[in-house]
């Protein structure tokens, strides 16, 4: 009955999901700010620690959502450590084109691996109604950076 | 009252009803359409659809207005369905109907004009926890208004159920000048005892308004029985269309208010100093009403009026038991709220699935569920339920092969999510 929908419940986000990586409160952090999806009750809280040159060392969230939000913020997570600031706010802009259109034609250079690991999530491309779940990680990461504390991804 | 002396009520034939319905023969992903969010909005008979275009096309003009025939017309028509949404709450007197565009703007009417023209400081209005937001938050809005007007909640129980004990606690000091509680919650599906509400609002002086959003859909409302003060509810959850609802208030209730918007068609007289308000209803409905949506509306009362209140409440009743029944047999399913007097709302959890990642899935099998928390965040904050709810709501055309395919879907659901 489901099976079409794994292309959208891949089994990479089903397991970010369920375990989420850097699923905990970042101590001592640089930036910080919280993400809120009024809407459906998604809500999460992210925070940056920043290294020397200002690239983001480590990055960790705590929050609840559906499985789409969450292994969303758990890829983020993962894929932003070791980014320059404007690194990680081009791929947040290359990744809500991804989540709208399901394709990424500008994704390459320095962000192409990355991007290539976020491609799980362009599946919700086909789920309008969705899209909000897999860019609400990313809004939130937009507004720690800009020092903004509070995003919504309605 | 006497339940076992009501003659049985005339069954509905289900399978007739739904060929009146064109978008009940769609289907979605190539399956059938299952519909389960009538709470959300109903779908439209054909007989709705096809008043509204036959006004359009042959009586349409603005009414009050003309002294020619096609507004003539057309102000009959609009007072007819004004005659007809009386004798569907069996009002003591058309006057009593004030159209609204929603239940949203009727409350937002009586928190205005009642709340803000009558009540005095000092005075509080009770809710309870299982309001939907349009019976919250514009009660919150008249408490900050600077007016001194406190707000008091009454608690619901674990079984979903109004406390009543707390309610007649907090109306004791007889501050309370207004009761404002739903007949039927959104998100539990428990009616609520409007008649003991009524009784005990009443002994200590507040005045009652009932939401009747949900409940007005799937059981006769007597208002002058129930002997409340104001009840609403909106065309398009009761087959109708979108943008017209209706606030029925005592007539001597009305008169003391004063208006809500102002404009043309609610005055007696303008100079450039100052207005006249005319009487009620016209005191209330500012502007162009909604025509068209009065004529829809018309033509869905006489819809349900003619299939029967009393059969449509009995085939809810048999939804209720056999979902019920079926939901129960789904592993990992939560069920938020059991009360004893309930109608076909369902809003549940299932252990291992977030409920929009469910109705995702449920949307793949054709079934049109909801997901979130309803309208009514207090509520789920209340269970613990912050992430929200699955909804399964029903409507005069569900039938229970719907309500097994939703069981079947989400024994599947949880198989997807393991």
């Amino acid at each position: 009955m489901f099976d079409d929908l794994r292309d959208l419940y891949q089994e990479v986000i089903l397991d970010h999901g369920r375990k989420p990586r850097n699923f905990r409160r970042l101590e001592d952090a640089d930036r910080s700010a919280r993400g809120d999806n009024p809407m459906c009750g998604d809500r999460m809280e992210l925070w940056l620690k920043l290294g020397p040159e200002g690239e983001i060392a480590d990055a960790a969230f705590l929050g609840r959502g559906c499985a789409i939000s969450m292994a969303s913020a758990s890829l983020m997570t993962e894929t932003v450590k070791g980014k320059t600031q404007a690194q990680a706010k081009e791929m947040g802009e290359k990744f809500r084109i991804l989540a709208m259109t399901g394709t990424c034609p500008e994704c390459n250079g320095a962000i192409a691996e990355d991007m290539e690991r976020l491609a799980p999530l362009s599946g919700v491309h086909e789920f309008p109604s969705r899209v909000k779940c897999a860019t609400l990680a990313w809004h939130t990461l937009k507004a720690a950076l800009e020092g903004t504390k509070e995003a919504t991804s309605e | 009252m006497n339940v076992t002396l009501k003659p049985a009520p005339a069954s509905l034939d289900v399978a007739r009803i739904r060929r009146d319905f064109p978008i009940l023969s769609q289907t979605v992903r190539g399956r059938p359409l299952v519909f389960l969010d009538s709470g959300a909005s109903a779908q439209k008979p054909r007989a709705v659809i096809e008043a509204m275009v036959r006004c359009m096309e042959t009586a349409y003009a603005n009414v009050h207005r003309g002294a020619y025939h096609l507004s003539e017309v057309a102000t009959e028509s609009y007072e007819a369905a004004r005659a007809a949404a009386a004798r569907f709450l069996n009002a003591a007197d058309p006057r009593e109907i004030v159209f609204t565009r929603n239940s949203t703007e009727a409350i937002n009417l009586v928190a205005h004009s009642w709340g803000r023209g009558v009540m005095k400081p000092g005075q509080a209005v009770l809710i309870s926890e299982m309001e939907h937001h349009a019976n919250l938050v514009p009660w919150q809005m008249l408490r900050d208004d600077g007016r001194g007007i406190e707000l008091r909640v009454c608690r619901v129980n674990d079984e979903g159920e109004l406390d009543l004990e707390d309610l007649a606690v907090k109306l004791a000091d007889g501050k309370v000048g207004l009761v404002a509680v739903t007949h039927m919650s959104n998100v539990l599906g428990t009616v609520t005892p409007v008649e003991r509400i009524v009784a005990l609002a009443h002994a200590h002086g507040a005045k009652v308004l009932l939401d009747g959003s949900q409940a007005a859909v799937h059981r006769r409302v007597d208002v002058q029985a129930i002997g409340c003060d104001f009840y609403c509810f909106t065309g398009h959850k009761l087959y109708g269309p979108t943008g017209i609802g209706v606030l029925w208030a005592r007539l001597e209730h009305l008169e003391r208010m004063p208006p809500f918007l102002g404009g043309g068609d609610m005055i007696a007289s303008v100079t450039l100093e100052r207005s006249e308000w005319a009487p009620p209803p016209a005191k209330f409905e500012a502007g162009t009403p909604p025509i068209v949506e009065a004529v829809g509306l018309h033509a869905a009362i006489d819809y349900v009026t003619a299939v029967g209140m009393p059969a449509i409440e009995a085939h809810e009743r048999a939804l209720v038991d056999h979902a019920m029944r079926r939901l129960s047999e789904v592993e990992g399913l939560t069920l938020l709220g059991r009360a004893q007097d309930r109608g076909g709302v369902f809003s549940f959890t299932l252990d291992n699935a977030h409920p929009h990642d469910l109705s995702t899935l449920l949307d793949r099998a054709g079934i049109a569920v909801r997901a979130g928390r309803h309208c009514a965040e207090p509520l789920h904050t209340r269970f613990g339920l912050e992430g929200g709810t699955c909804r399964a709501s029903f409507g005069l055309y569900t039938t229970c092969e719907e309500i097994d395919a939703l069981a079947e879907a989400l024994v599947k659901a949880r198989e997807f999510f393991a």
